[in-house]
């Protein structure tokens, strides 16, 4: 049974269900939280801390995607420490890969570049690693680019769960994590990958993209998400 | 509005920003006299003059005559401007970042296709190891990210400067604009 809970998200009085999560919430109520990982219509996982708030009376901040709002919680989505978090988790995404804005497929298009102007990160304080990635672009259609995979993990969870191929996932840890494709097989070798798509739509920058596209030439449509999951909430 | 004295630098870019702070057109007579332009790649003073107010520095630190020219340019400039991605973030010049420099110099100079393979050795500068952002090897006051930043960013770059204020560019342009 859900019960309705009233809370404060940045001094605003809001009400919700208990099951929701306090981004759920706060994008009702159009407070805007930073996202990278979340996708509406795939499972939250809480990887890119982007969406780190703070709750008053506790010194640990959650991760608002999958966090669940409770009678009485203040929240603060904005603050200086927040913002201090944010960009430097930013920066150590930009430092990490190799994201070329300028030749890159997404340009222009990009969920994070356009996180990046949004929270005014005009340059990266960070040393960069400049590590040397691959591309894996033996599927006929489809190329992934390490340089600019951020392991949102959007193409594990959709191919697992909306797909159900389960085609992708993640091998290695820190920095030595990658994405992959079946036991780390050229993508073009898969056997389990159906050539759907839905990988290359959402993920978010230009680290799988359509063969054939030039700079800027990465068009991502999601709209599929919503459409499959009311279907099937529908048959349930 | 007095006069402020204005430099701008060209290291490892396309140009592509100094083009583009050209296109602000007709509105550059607008700022005319109110700039003296000391050193450029559009005019022609050989030394980086003392008491620049304001410089625009276009491009990566990649060679060790960059190197040495941004630290003479940071002394001798009030407000340095880190002036596009290259500048800003390293860009495309940083794309042989991953390889060495080893590698990439056969890539260009030694490929069998060449008439005469050798790798230059006089006049020009030995590259660094990295081609990197401004910022890595001196303070910098202003950055301006945009691959190039279009004129309207320069010009209200340019513009906010000389009204004295700090210019916020952050709704203007971005990495990769």
């Amino acid at each position: 049974m859900t019960n309705v809970v009233t809370l404060k998200i940045n001094d605003q009085d809001v009400s919700g269900r208990d099951d929701e999560t306090i981004l759920e919430l706060a994008r009702e109520n159009k407070i805007p939280i930073p996202t990278l990982c979340h996708l509406e219509g795939l499972s939250n996982i809480g990887a890119c801390r982007l969406c780190l708030v703070e709750i008053k009376g506790m010194n640990k901040l959650l991760p608002a995607c999958v966090a669940k709002v409770q009678e009485g919680m203040e929240v603060y989505t904005d603050t200086e420490r927040l913002q201090k978090y944010r960009r430097t988790i930013l920066e150590m995404l930009f430092a990490e890969g190799n994201h070329i804005c300028s030749a890159c497929v997404s340009n222009g298009r990009c969920e994070l570049q356009r996180v990046a102007q949004k929270l005014g990160m005009d340059h990266v304080r960070l040393e960069y690693r400049y590590d040397n990635r691959t591309v894996d672009a033996s599927h006929e259609r489809f190329a992934l680019d390490y340089n600019r995979c951020i392991l949102c993990t959007r193409c594990v969870r959709v191919c697992d769960e909306i797909e159900g191929a389960h085609t992708w996932d993640v091998m290695g840890r820190g920095v030595e994590s990658r994405v992959i494709t079946d036991m780390h097989q050229p993508w073009g070798e898969s056997e389990t990958c159906t050539s759907c798509s839905k990988c290359v739509q959402v993920c978010p920058t230009g680290a799988l993209f359509e063969k054939g596209k030039a700079v800027s030439e990465m068009t991502k449509r999601k709209g599929f998400l919503a459409y499959l999951t009311s279907m099937r909430e529908g048959l349930k | 509005m007095s006069k402020i004295k204005l430099a701008t630098v060209w290291m490892d870019g396309c140009s592509g920003c100094h083009m583009s702070f050209l296109d602000i057109d007709e509105r550059l007579l607008e700022l005319a006299p109110h700039i003296d332009l000391v050193y450029s790649p559009l005019v022609d003073y050989k030394e980086f003059p003392h008491g620049v107010d304001v410089t625009l520095v276009e491009g990566a630190v990649s060679n060790e005559e960059d190197l040495e020219k941004i630290k003479r340019v940071r002394q001798r400039t009030k407000i340095l401007v880190s002036l596009g991605d290259c500048a800003v973030t390293g860009n495309v010049p940083s794309m042989r970042n991953s390889f060495g420099t080893k590698a990439v110099l056969e890539r260009a100079y030694l490929d069998p296709s060449l008439t005469n393979p050798q790798i230059p050795n006089v006049v020009i500068p030995p590259l660094l190891p990295f081609a990197r952002p401004l910022h890595t090897a001196v303070k910098i006051d202003v950055f301006v990210p945009g691959c190039p930043p279009s004129a309207d960013t320069i010009y209200y770059l340019l513009s906010e400067l000389l009204a004295g204020r700090k210019p916020d560019l952050n709704s203007m342009t971005r990495f990769g604009a």
